[in-house]
Formats: C-alpha cells, structure tokens, sequence
C-alpha cells in the first residue's frame, strides 16, 4: 500500500511536471517547414503543433500530384485518358475534324475537336494513370489541391469550351464531306460499271 | 428599507462575479488546456480568441430549451437552479478583506459546507428529472462522490478549526496575519505575529495541516466533480452524466455552477490555510513589508489572486491525470484520505493542548 503510493505519487508529479513544461513551451508556434527538411519532425516536438490552415500552409511539392489539369491546345482528342481511367471520370466527346486543324507543341497533327471534356474530380481517384497514356502529356497533375465548392456540379471540370452551335457547325460540315465522299464513291462506282 | 438595497446590490455583485469569472475560466481552461497538449486554443473570436466564450453564452441563449416528454418536468427544470443557488449561496459568508464580507457569520464555515451539500440533491434531481439511463448513473455516481468526500474535507476543515477556535471565517482570516494582535507561532515554535505575511498563515502554524490542506485540496477537487474525479460526467462512458439532456440555459447554469464551485472551494481552501485576504509579504525589521499591503484593495487583491492560483492548479491538475475508477475513487477516500485526515484531527487536538 504505501509503495503503491509512493509510486502514484511519484508518477502524480511527473505528469505534472511534463504538462507543466508542455504549458510554458507553448509560446512557440509550428514551424512551416516541408517535409523534405532534415528537422521536420524535431520542429514538432518545440511548442504547439497546429497549423492555422487558410493562412499557414505547409509548402508543397512543386511538381504535386493533386489536382488534373487539362492542356486543351495540345490535347488530340485521342480518348486514351477516358479509356484508362479506372473510375471513368473522364468524358470525352470528339467531333472529327474536316481536315487538319493543327498541331500540338511536339508537333503531332490535331484532327479532332473536342465537343466535351469533363473531368469529375468528384470521381477522381487521383491514380495519375490518364497522364501516364496520354500521349502529348497534356493532362497532368498540379500542386493545387484546396479545392472547395459551393455546389457539386462545380466539381466537374470543363477544359473544352465548345459552344454548342460551333460544335453543331463542325459536325454539320463534316457529315457534308462524309456524305460528299460517299456521293463521289458512288459516282465513280456507276461510272466503272457502267464503263464494263 | 436601505438594507435591503444593500443585500439586492451585494447578491447582484456576487452573480456577476460569479458569471464573469465562468466565463473566462472557461476560456482560461480551455486556452490551458490546448497549450498543455500543444493545441492553440480559441484564436478567431477576438483577440487569442478572448471573446469565445461570451459567443458561446450568446449562442446558449439563443437555443431552445428542451425538455424530454418522458422527464420528471418540474424536476428538470428546477434542478439547475438548485445547483446553481446551493453553490451561489455559500459565497455570502466568504470574506474579501479585513471588514468586507457580505455576512459575517459565526458559523461561517459550518454555514458554507451545509449549504454547498445541497448541491448534491440538486444533481440527483437532474438526473432523476432526465429520465435517462446516462443521467441517473451520473447523478448517483456525483451524490456517492460528493457525500463521500465530505468527510475527509470536514475532518481536514476540523483540525483547521481545533487550531483556529472559531467557525467565523473572518476570525479565521484576521488570525493569519499582521492584524490579528495575538501572537502566532510559525511551526508552533518561532512567534510570527508582529512579523506576519506568508509565515502566519495556517498552514504554517502546525506541520500537519500541510498534509490537512493536502487532504482538503484533493476533498475539494472531488466535490466540484472536476478531473481526475469526473467520473459523474465521465464523457467516455456517460455522455456527459447527470447533464445529458441539458440543453441552452439549463446547461449554462450548470456550468455556472461547476465554474463558480470551482472558485468557492479554492477561495475556501485559500481562508482556511492560505493566509485568506492577508499579504504573503512578512515585516523585516525596519521594512513593513506586511503593512504595506494590508488593507481593503490589497485584500481583495490577494484573495483573488491566490484563489485563482488554486483554480490555475485545479486547471493543470485536471489536464494532466486520467480518470479514476469507481472503485478506486472510494479506496482513495475512505482508505487513504479520511484515515490520514482523522490522524490530522487528532494531532491537532494534542496541538493545542500542548503546544499552543
């Protein structure tokens, strides 16, 4: 009994004693060091360990893997990102193109028009695989990763702003050459058979 | 009929006292208790988050006062107020300052810890009232509790007042220091009582009432229901006990009410063995040190400041130890605290006898 309370005692003021000196460290606020630095787990144990988020953050990757970024001018419509995507979110709608309509920045030709490029970051589930088949490496992750919204239509991200009657116009112009096509295959077809 | 203005403005002060220390002692506990495990505290509303507990009173105000169909209603509601009243009421006999106490009582001391026992019945009421398994539990655990750890702080209160030969809590101030006249012995030994200041206070008069003032301290700690001796409101195990269903003022006043025992047990703690309203600064030789700080500002001063030294301790204390057990919680008190504290009446009484 009375080493049982001795030894609660004992460890009664120890507790104390650690609060204590845990009460008076407190003047010393959290260091914004990343985690790359050699101290960033002895910084934490000097003082109090909050980060006041909005207007303390800690530094970041620069090249992040958070949020998909879409560089629409050297995208070629391939569709390979929506095909790999493991939680389809990625929607893709292409119109093709009459001719050439130019070149991305590593010089592959575009033929297709993006009608639509939806990326629901609701859905993403932040693999990276879209950037690693795409093959101009126009999708890629950024380090912005504090993304808050109002409403959750908001989470889906439009990269193709298309408006809808250009998009009516270029499938138009191309069901004409399609059908202007097969108008001169048939022609000519007649005109063989009617040459034998 | 002027006197009656006189108790109404007296009791209104001590209400606001009352509530204004509750509201920062709960910003203080919550800023100690953030610092101790390296959290920051409240820091939006006002500055370091100062004004967040008056928000938090507001938003009390604001809400509806529930009270579950199946509650015993008249029960529920009164009980708060009870438990308030009961704590609120034993600040009347509490000095301040040499000639300021709103009732200068000859019973004081036994009037305080009569009327601060009824908080109990309040509590019991609230969780009767509640009608709700968690509430009960609580209620009965804090009535156990509380009536349990009366007697080792009543015997621990006793060998004060075998020393002190008075229940009148301004005689038992006015002895412990410079304007007391008599003299008053330092460890029974050295005569303090023209030097007076930290040397005269009570627990210094005899070495045992160190242990006595210990054994009240610990006493104390349980009857306000605060850490380690939480086990009424046990958030682990009991939501949060007899106040489960509390909701908007109901739960302020309760909390009133622990905030303000809070208070009264350290400032009871500070009359009995902490010198009350007199300086801890003692007369050396030609420097009147203990003179100098004697008087009606520098009483309410010192109290103030010592008692919440003891809240501060309470605050640091609760932050720290766990838990205890039931079981563990009646061991420690009829096992340990009211045997040593029944030792403490006993050497008090051959004290004076003897040595005084």
């Amino acid at each position: 009994m009375a080493k049982s309370g001795a030894i609660g005692l004992k460890t009664v003021f120890g507790g104390l004693f650690l609060t204590l000196k845990h009460l008076f460290a407190s003047k010393k606020r959290r260091v914004m060091d990343s985690v790359k630095s050699d101290n960033y787990f002895t910084e934490q144990n000097r003082g109090t360990n909050t980060i006041q988020y909005p207007s303390q953050q800690l530094p970041v990757p620069e090249v992040g893997r958070y949020q998909l970024f879409v560089e629409m001018d050297d995208c070629i419509v391939c569709d390979l990102c929506a095909k790999i995507c493991p939680v389809d979110c990625i929607d893709i709608e292409a119109i093709k193109a009459t001719e050439a309509i130019g070149q991305t920045s590593d010089g592959t030709t575009k033929r297709l028009y993006a009608a639509k490029f939806d990326i629901d970051m609701a859905k993403c589930m932040y693999c990276g695989l879209c950037t690693v088949v795409c093959p101009t490496e126009c999708i890629t992750m950024t380090n912005q990763y504090d993304k808050s919204v109002q409403e959750l239509d908001l989470l889906t991200y439009k990269f193709s702003e298309m408006d809808p009657a250009l998009a009516e116009e270029k499938r138009r112009l191309f069901d004409e050459q399609q059908a202007e096509k097969q108008a001169a295959k048939l022609a000519a077809m007649k005109k063989k058979e009617n040459g034998e | 009929m002027n006197f009656y203005f006189t108790y109404i403005l007296v009791a209104l002060g001590l209400f606001g006292f009352a509530a204004v220390f509750a509201l920062f002692g709960i910003y203080a506990e919550r800023k100690v208790s953030a610092f101790i495990q390296d959290r920051l505290g409240p820091t939006e509303t006002g500055k370091y988050g100062s004004l967040q507990t008056i928000a938090d009173i507001i938003k009390l105000i604001q809400k509806e006062l529930i009270v579950p169909s199946a509650a015993d209603k008249i029960l529920f509601v009164l009980a708060p107020f009870i438990i308030f009243v009961s704590v609120y009421m034993g600040f009347a006999a509490l000095p301040w300052a040499p000639g300021l106490v709103p009732a200068k009582l000859n019973i004081g001391l036994f009037y305080i810890f009569a009327i601060v026992s009824v908080e109990a019945l309040g509590i019991l009421m609230a969780g009767w009232g509640s009608n709700n398994k968690y509430s009960l539990l609580g209620a009965m655990r804090s009535v156990a509790q509380i009536i349990s750890y009366e007697i080792p702080a009543g015997f621990a209160i006793i060998s004060v007042v075998m020393i002190t030969q008075t229940l009148n809590l301004q005689d038992i101030a006015t002895q412990q220091g410079v304007l007391s006249g008599e003299s008053s012995r330092f460890l029974g030994f050295i005569d303090v009582g023209q030097a007076g200041g930290i040397l005269a206070w009570n627990i210094f008069r005899a070495p045992h009432l160190i242990v006595a003032f210990a054994i009240y301290f610990i006493a104390s700690l349980a009857e306000s229901n605060r850490a380690p001796f939480d086990i009424p409101e046990a958030e682990s195990e009991l939501v949060s006990g007899f106040h489960t269903e509390y909701t908007g003022l109901g739960f302020a006043f309760v909390f009133l009410a622990e905030y303000s025992m809070m208070f009264l047990v350290s400032m009871l703690g500070v009359i009995l063995f902490l010198g009350a309203w007199n300086t801890p600064l003692p007369n050396i030789g030609p420097a009147h040190l203990a003179d100098y700080t004697t008087g009606t500002v520098w009483g309410i001063i010192w109290i103030v400041l010592k008692s919440l030294l003891l809240v501060g301790v309470q605050m640091w204390i609760r932050w720290t130890l766990p838990r205890f057990r039931v079981d563990q919680l009646m061991n420690l008190c009829w096992k340990v605290l009211t045997p040593l504290a029944l030792l403490c009446m006993l050497i008090s009484g051959v004290w004076r006898l003897w040595l005084m």
